[in-house]
């Protein structure tokens, strides 16, 4: 990968849109726009320099329900993610085939396996024309990798070398739980060795590590060597969720020791150091990113519900008589048709 | 369909075998079958029939995969998919490390990558461990993407009970799968529907619970392989007319054992077979009652909550008005599925449907 200055620049912008559509979302939440939201606040850089390296035209991504800057750097259309929160639909409005995005997954750790499958039913399909697989990318946290199903899918990986990488944000708490009670051992990167899978640690609050480890992660797993966990240290410096009160299990002290220096600024400083951009490029970049956010609560807002028929509509491919009939009655004696 | 039965059914008294001596070694699996005869119609038992169903499908799809534990190079612990593997290789049929939610959680992953997955459970009881992938994601993916990421996904199940088994081993899974939204169930009675089942569901689009009765895997059947008759629905396989048994898996066999006892008696017992338990097929269901008056629903699940108590709703709802007697539920009791001394006190045997016709048969109003 190349890191230009242009890619910087880029990272930087992505970042700071991320930041800002984030904030503006718990805003809205507060408002009363989305019934709730699940903030990412400090996860920017882990979340743009991971999602920035997908291939869209060949990877999948399967995210959880905290990827929003992931969805971002891949080009996903904001109002379309937004829609899960703003309670129109539970996987989102985005099409996950085109997006390469899978639906925002409320299991913690439910779609890991997914990632594995899709990897292995790519590796079946052969490789691409330049002799590489596409990739699998999941998501998940330091709470999921207590759940069974990590186990399974990072040894299922292993042992049929499906072309994964396992992105784990290991940001400090699963909502209520420090990491040193929910992670054995501290890290869910060690555990790889036990598959005899490669990983690597970085520092999830430096965009360019994380960009280049998850990039040297897929051109790992791209050339057929099998999966590869990258675990990005970061903190999650919001609550879990809108309805989530952090006072309750740590103070405002412990945040800002156990937070470090923010990764928005920390990217400003080096692109500031290095001479790479100027005082207006960081203006212009918060410009953007109010506008957009603007944007997206406008589209937010001309959203509407979907008719009540899609109920039924989605459930199968090939529907029953049942769901016909339950369609017909609700129909009937629905005042929403 | 009802000439077959006869020698259909398990000799009253004679134990089953228990789990490792029940699977034939692979010579015999050979040795038995392919004596088809002109109408193309072959007898053979349903594990082989099921293999066939496989073998034809892995022909005709490129794009499907069959995969679970011990599937591969043994032919599974009931050699359903036996010989699969050396003759598609170990792309198309595989082992996998022994956890089944990531067998059914992989299953997911295959469908958005563009294959359809044919896994097994090695047991119905093995089944739990995999009900979050099940219920949580194949149920609700294909909604959950809007349409966009259909999950052709056909889980087959050996299951029920009746050989003896260990804990876990014997269990009754429909009114589970059938209960959430999203799957859709089936489970054959005889070589024939095995076959043809097991071919359709393999092309549906939609995830399938495959239930396959395995006491039955080594009764043998004749199959008209180019005749499937109609392959959704339920399926009248003896007409009578004083009452409706209704039954599906095993326990279709064994009200044709019952239908053949009344007839001495001069009962005329009509045998539904339900075949699809999701969706279950109210219209035939409401044409045999509505012809017969009563019904008499037999499974080997508990009784509570079970797919009875649906049956016996959507009749009365159909048939109320001709109805002679309250729909009678003959099945397992709410209890853990016993072991084997025990479990033919506990899946409704002849007497216990007898006494069930019995009791429609008999009941006056007031």
């Amino acid at each position: 990968m190349n890191f230009s200055n242009e890619t910087l620049k880029e990272l930087y912008r992505l970042m700071v849109s991320v930041r800002h559509v984030d904030q503006a979302a718990v805003s809205w939440q507060r408002q009363g726009l989305l019934p709730a939201y699940a903030p990412e606040l400090g996860q920017e850089a882990a979340q743009v320099g991971s999602g920035y390296v997908v291939d869209t035209s060949r990877d999948f991504v399967f995210p959880t329900y905290r990827e929003m800057g992931v969805a971002r750097a891949m080009g996903v259309d904001m109002v379309e993610y937004m829609s899960t929160h703003k309670a129109t639909w539970h996987g989102g409005m985005y099409n996950p085939v085109e997006t390469r995005l899978a639906p925002i997954q409320a299991v913690v750790g439910g779609s890991v396996l997914h990632a594995v499958g899709w990897a292995h039913g790519a590796r079946l399909n052969g490789p691409d024309d330049d002799g590489t697989y596409p990739v699998a990318m999941t998501y998940f946290g330091d709470g999921a990798s207590s759940q069974g199903d990590v186990h399974e899918a990072m040894n299922f990986a292993a042992v049929m070398a499906a072309p994964v990488v396992f992105f784990v944000q290991n940001n400090g708490w699963a909502i209520s739980v420090p990491t040193e009670r929910q992670v054995a051992g501290g890290s869910v990167a060690a555990r790889a060795a036990g598959y005899g899978m490669e990983s690597v640690q970085v520092d999830g609050d430096d965009v360019v590590a994380v960009a280049e480890a998850t990039s040297r992660a897929f051109e790992h797993a791209r050339a057929g060597k099998g999966p590869m966990v990258v675990e990005a240290m970061t903190y999650r410096r919001g609550p879990h969720s809108t309805s989530d009160d952090p006072g309750r299990y740590r103070t405002l002290d412990q945040e800002r020791d156990d937070a470090g220096e923010d990764p928005v600024t920390r990217l400003r400083k080096r692109l500031e150091a290095d001479g790479v951009a100027d005082e207006p490029f960081f203006t212009r970049a918060v410009e953007d990113a109010k506008a957009e956010a603007e944007q997206i609560r406008a589209g937010i807002e001309a959203l509407g519900s979907r008719p009540g028929s899609e109920m039924f509509e989605y459930v199968f491919q090939e529907s029953t008589p049942a769901l016909h009939e339950q369609a017909r009655q609700w129909r009937e004696e629905s005042e929403h048709v | 369909m009802s000439n077959e039965v006869a020698e259909d059914i398990q000799p009253a008294g004679s134990p089953p075998p228990v789990v490792d001596q029940g699977a034939p070694r692979r010579a015999e699996t050979r040795a038995e079958t392919r004596a088809e005869t002109p109408g193309n119609t072959v007898t053979m038992s349903m594990q082989q029939a099921l293999n066939r169903a496989l073998t034809e499908t892995l022909e005709e799809n490129p794009k499907t995969l069959v995969f679970g534990e011990d599937v591969g190079r043994l032919g599974g612990v009931f050699r359903i998919t036996d010989g699969l593997q050396q003759k598609f290789g170990a792309d198309r049929v595989f082992d996998t490390p022994l956890a089944e939610s990531g067998i059914l959680g992989m299953s997911v992953g295959l469908a958005m990558a563009g294959w359809h997955s044919i896994p097994e459970v090695q047991f119905d009881g093995f089944a739990y461990p995999a009900t979050n992938q099940i219920i949580s994601q194949i149920g609700r993916m294909n909604y959950r993407s809007r349409g966009t990421m259909p999950m052709p996904i056909t889980l087959r199940v050996p299951s029920f009970g009746g050989i003896r088994a260990p804990e876990h081993h014997g269990e009754s899974l429909e009114a589970l799968f059938a209960h959430v939204p999203g799957l859709k169930v089936v489970s054959p009675s005889s070589p024939h529907e095995a076959y043809h089942q097991l071919k359709y569901a393999a092309t549906r689009p939609d995830p399938v619970m495959f239930m396959e009765p395995k006491s039955r895997y080594w009764q043998k059947g004749t199959v008209d392989l180019d005749n499937a008759g109609t392959r959704t629905g339920a399926a009248v396989v003896r007409e009578g007319k004083h009452a409706t048994l209704v039954a599906w898996g095993a326990m279709v066999s064994r009200c044709l054992q019952v239908a053949e006892l009344a007839a001495e008696d001069g009962v005329e017992l009509e045998v539904l077979d339900m075949r699809w338990l999701k969706p279950i097929d109210a219209s035939a269901l409401a044409a045999s009652v509505s012809r017969t008056r009563r019904a008499v629903v037999v499974h080997e699940a508990p009784r509570t909550s079970g797919l009875g108590a649906e049956v016996a709703s959507t009749v009365t709802e159909q048939c109320f008005k001709t109805l002679k007697a309250p729909v009678e539920r003959v099945t397992g009791f709410d209890v853990p599925y016993p072991s084997g001394d025990l479990e033919d006190e506990y899946i409704p045997n002849i007497d216990r449907i007898l006494f069930g016709v019995q009791r429609v048969l008999e009941y006056r109003r007031g």
